[in-house]
């Protein structure tokens, strides 16, 4: 009847199995490093690399905001908030605050517009659909750089194309470079000539991810292609939407490359009419003024209104649009 | 597909090719099963012309000489015969164009692949294997994306000085290496595409983790690192603002020369522009060969994102 081993036994077994070949038991235990690190050790080089050039510059600014601080001569006494304080009285800080939220704003606004209204005539049973949208993308891969200075050339003060063109249509010629509404408008064309083909992209994709039994739905409710773009096409969209209006206020309100291109001096014109935060902070940090403690310290303080500008824009966005989906939905 | 293969077994060919043309119809936008008329192509060809023309309009000054600018403000739609000239005057000023071009094509590769690589491995990392703290990190790595990284350019100015590395193109590369626009993309890619079985299959077969990466995942994240690597050349390709500060005159990229014409040759626009069209015409070659990736790779992340 000793057949069946008995429980007793079994612990006894046990370590005996697991000690006897030497060689395999380290194999596995090497193993089961492998498994248990290699998920850390991959992921690893986006954390450090984070860390050391995203994570610890930006805490680094708030430290070096606090000091004098100079390009070559490098860290020099502890002063406070005092170049927040200079930076905050110099009134180049809010020419350049001023002017970047103009530019932001006549670049995001019709953007997010302009995309939708591409992105619905996108998504219709268009012939050679890839070509059309190629078209749409292809400022896209044309450097910033590039199209400041294309378009600082057509928008010229004097013998530029978009005096001239608008002169046909009997309008006197307007003093892009001078003025400073106009200049903003001349920079923000640039942003939108680059960007609305790629957010158009991105509409067209949430569009296209629109369950179609909606629009067939509203069609036996009778609802026009105009209702159905307000009343379905919008507030289904209103992810993406909320999506890019926020990444366009994290680079929108970092704008330097167009304005800097916008003439050879590179400085934002004469009165800085066109000067935006970012370009101040080049001219603090390696102008004339070599003070990287208030470069910093300009830095600090357009994180902070990114920051808080992103959250104002998420909630206004989703009141938005979640209003116009109630409003969708009350309709039927 | 398949169904309209069946019906023209099934019911002949006629059946089957009403069948195709009835799918097709259905397949269509928003409500819109029929064609759009011309109102939409006109539209869209207008579009096009908008953001075509200010690159040929650059092509066109580049062709051009000063006074021929100066006296017509709209240029003639045929290209004048300068452009060999002016590209001569872009090549001899002192911009350094074959370094800036070079460095460009440094920079962006070693980019591009180093992104390809650490992306797909935290990619393969986060969507595959299972591990403490998983779904806090990677929320950690999509919050990031909304970090404005660039303002921390004074203390990163600071360290690149430290290190020696200003003027060189390390500093340019190192901090580009890997992104979490990078991660994030490869990780929504490989959890779709990539099967546990496969996996499993050579975890038994003996792997590594690390064969079992480069057996297994990376081939099949093969697509997707394409259209990453697309998207962080051109990304690096364009970039001016780091390169600018970083590198400076002496050691430039293109985009960082392109900007010395202006301010060394700011009254002769033939010359800038032409320039501007030398420094452009790689991408734009690169758009006409691949640019259909990058659309669906926009899409593509739009939907999943």
């Amino acid at each position: 009847m000793a057949v069946i081993s008995p429980p007793d036994v079994a612990p006894d077994l046990e370590p005996a199995a697991d000690r006897a070949p030497r060689r395999i038991a380290f194999r596995q235990r090497l193993g089961k490093w492998d498994v248990k690190l290699s998920p850390y050790l991959y992921i690893s080089p986006f954390f450090l690399l984070f860390a050391i050039v995203g994570l610890f510059p930006l805490g680094y600014t708030a430290w070096v905001s606090l000091h004098e601080w100079h390009l070559i001569g490098g860290k020099g006494d502890f002063i406070g908030f005092e170049n927040y304080s200079t930076v905050l009285h110099a009134a180049f800080f809010w020419t350049a605050l001023r002017n970047t939220f103009s530019i932001f704003l006549l670049s995001a606004v019709p953007q997010v517009f302009l995309g939708l209204v591409l992105a619905a005539l996108l998504d219709a049973n268009l012939r050679a659909k890839t070509f059309w949208r190629m078209g749409v993308l292809l400022p896209y891969v044309v450097a910033p750089v590039a199209v400041g200075l294309i378009f600082s050339k057509m928008f010229a003060d004097q013998s530029g194309l978009i005096n001239t063109l608008i002169g046909h249509l009997g309008i006197d010629p307007i003093r892009w470079h001078a003025d400073v509404l106009a200049s903003h408008f001349a920079i923000a064309t640039m942003v939108n000539f680059r960007w609305t083909g790629y957010t158009t992209l991105i509409l067209l994709a949430a569009m296209q991810a629109v369950p179609r039994d909606l629009y067939e739905a509203s069609v036996i409710d009778g609802a026009s292609r105009i209702r159905q773009f307000f009343s379905i096409t919008i507030p289904m969209l209103r992810p993406t939407i909320i999506f890019v209006v926020i990444t366009s206020t994290i680079g929108g309100l970092q704008i330097f490359d167009e304005p800097k291109m916008f003439d050879q001096y590179g400085q934002g014109g004469a009165d800085r009419q066109w000067m935006t935060v970012t370009m101040y902070l080049y001219e603090l940090g390696w102008g004339s003024q070599k003070s990287f403690g208030r470069a910093a310290a300009v830095a600090w303080i357009l994180f902070l209104i990114i920051i808080v500008i992103g959250l104002v824009n998420f909630s206004i966005t989703r009141r938005i649009s979640s209003a116009g989906s109630t409003a969708g939905r009350k309709s039927r | 597909m398949s169904s309209v293969a069946m019906i023209e077994q099934t019911a002949g060919k006629g059946a089957a090719r009403a069948a195709a043309r009835k799918r097709k119809r259905n397949a269509g936008g928003a409500g819109a099963n029929h064609r759009p008329g011309w109102v939409t192509y006109t539209i869209l060809g207008v579009v096009l012309l908008i953001s075509a023309y200010p690159l040929y309009y650059s092509f066109l000054l580049g062709t051009s000489d000063a006074q021929t600018i100066a006296q017509n403000p709209v240029p003639s739609l045929v290209p004048a015969g300068h452009f060999f000239d002016n590209m001569r005057r872009v090549l001899e000023s002192d911009i350094q164009f074959w370094k800036a071009l070079s460095n460009s094509v440094i920079v962006a590769s070693l980019t591009s692949l180093s992104v390809v690589i650490f992306s797909t491995l935290a990619g393969f990392s986060f969507s595959k294997l299972r591990f403490k703290g998983r779904n806090a990190l990677l929320v950690f790595v999509i919050a990031t994306m909304a970090v404005p990284t660039q303002l921390g350019i004074v203390p990163l100015f600071i360290v690149m000085a430290e290190l020696n590395w200003t003027g060189k193109l390390v500093a340019v590369i190192v901090p580009a290496m890997v992104t979490a626009f990078g991660v994030f993309w490869m990780t929504q890619y490989l959890e779709e595409a990539l099967p546990y079985e496969l996996i499993e299959a050579a975890r038994i077969d003996g792997c590594s983790m690390i064969r079992t990466f480069w057996h297994v995942a990376l081939p099949a994240a093969r697509p997707a690192a394409a259209m990453l690597a697309l998207f962080t050349f051109v990304g690096s390709w364009t970039n001016f603002f780091w390169p600018f500060i970083v590198l400076g005159s002496s050691n430039p990229t293109l985009p960082v020369a392109v900007q010395l014409l202006q301010a060394s040759y700011f009254k002769d626009y033939s010359l800038i522009l032409a320039g501007v069209t030398l420094s452009t015409i790689p991408l734009i070659l690169v758009f006409a060969v691949a640019g259909k990736h990058l659309v669906s790779g926009i899409m593509q992340g739009a939907v999943k994102g």
